[in-house]
């Protein structure tokens, strides 16, 4: 029998529960290697020869390469895990919540100065704020 | 004895740590958020509690997807400070206060609560920011801390009642120990916020502040909210707010509320803070 997921209709949120963290293994686990410095350099020398020492999927490696982060967390990879790709790029985790808003920072700043972003229309997929 | 004397609940952003780090504290958008802290320094500078029996949350750090205790007990005598991306904090090594730390091990596994056991590990803003918020920027930590990390990244976290039951455990163990030691627990993580997708920013002040009241006076009824409600209401990283039904448990039915600070935005983040006092 199939486990319960009543998390599946909160929109613009990917629950990273077992089937996501099954798929993400390995781009999660390249993550945790960039808590290194020498390791940070290897990969700011040649990122898609440091990716390719990983068993990752084809898609997952592009979407690191291409700083996709909302493709990345589609494909198992955790924000946690992937805060260590944008830490690495000197990136604020403020910066990246605002890129996979589709805000530009700014926007982003605003709403958050603002009291954050409502709860109100963005509990269900289908609501009128949806995501 | 040792004795539970207090409670602390606070947020853990990491930009709150960069923030100390990088001296900007003065700087009109951080103001506020320190500013709920200052009473929280003076208070603790009076109580001098011997061990900080802290709950946190490790962020990918010391744990990945190789090994993931849902609860683990730090039973070392060191922890350094993690390098999480951008280098390590520059702030003092964490001592462990090791005897309480096994004592409570033991009597919370035979307890029926299944610990993971740890000696080595690195710890996070999770665990660090908490101690700068109440200790601001010292040489050495004024205390013992027994870091104490739950899972809250890889779903399911522990259910909320299991968390406040489990801080009654702990309360247990604590009162069983001999030495004599000014205990406190604290509850770190939260409050509502959302770090990922779409929907990053998420805050429900009205669901913090309802968390917050609850804390004091219900914390049963808090104890029974599900996960899904975590979720949809508070964000997904909301659900961090388990951690402080720990907290909750392990002191008695009826506290004294202390302090309390609210504060929208950290970073991503609804800032809550909270102290709890027990009564004798």
């Amino acid at each position: 029998m199939a486990l319960d997921k009543p998390y599946k209709d909160i929109p613009g949120t990917t629950v990273f529960d077992s089937d996501m963290a099954r798929a993400g293994y390995h781009v999660n686990q390249f993550c945790m290697t960039l808590m290194k410095k020498e390791n940070r350099q290897q990969f700011r020398a040649d990122e898609r020869a440091y990716v390719d020492q990983w068993p990752m999927t084809e898609e997952q490696k592009q979407a690191v390469l291409d700083r996709d982060y909302n493709k990345l967390l589609k494909l198992g990879a955790n924000v946690y895990y992937f805060s260590k790709l944008f830490f690495t790029d000197k990136m604020s985790f403020q910066k990246a919540a605002s890129l996979m808003t589709g805000m530009s920072e700014e926007e982003y700043l605003a709403m958050m100065v603002g009291g954050g972003r409502s709860p109100e229309g963005n509990r269900y997929v289908g609501e009128k704020n949806d995501g | 004895m040792a004795r539970v004397t207090a409670g602390v609940a606070t947020s853990h952003v990491p930009a709150i740590g960069a923030a100390v780090d990088l001296g900007k504290t003065d700087e009109p958008y951080w103001k506020p958020v320190f500013a709920g802290y200052e009473f929280s320094k003076n208070w603790i500078a009076n109580e001098k509690p011997d061990v900080i029996f802290l709950v946190y949350n490790d962020h990918a750090t010391a744990f990945g997807l190789e090994n993931t205790p849902t609860f683990a007990i730090g039973c070392a005598d060191e922890y350094e400070i993690a390098d999480e991306g951008w280098g390590a904090r520059p702030i003092p090594v964490v001592k462990g206060a090791a005897g309480l730390a096994w004592h409570v091990r033991q009597a919370v596994i035979q307890d029926d609560f299944d610990l993971t056991t740890v000696n080595e590990m690195k710890v996070d803003h999770g665990l660090t920011v908490p101690l700068t918020l109440m200790f601001g920027q010292p040489e050495v930590w004024p205390c013992l801390v027994i870091p104490f990390a739950v899972n809250v990244i890889v779903y399911p976290p522990p259910s909320g009642q299991r968390c406040y039951l489990l801080g009654k455990s702990i309360r247990n163990a604590i009162d069983s120990y001999d030495e004599d030691l000014n205990v406190q627990v604290w509850g770190t993580g939260g409050m509502s916020h959302q770090l990922q997708g779409p929907r990053a920013g998420l805050i429900n002040q009205e669901f913090d502040k309802k968390f917050l009241d609850d804390l004091v006076g219900n914390p049963q009824v808090l104890a029974k909210i599900p996960h899904i409600d975590y979720m949809r209401e508070a964000g997904s990283e909301g659900i961090e707010l388990v951690m402080w039904l720990i907290m909750r448990g392990a002191l008695d039915d009826d506290v004294n509320e202390i302090h309390r600070h609210y504060h929208v935005p950290a970073s991503n983040t609804a800032v809550g803070h909270i102290i709890l006092e027990n009564k004798q």
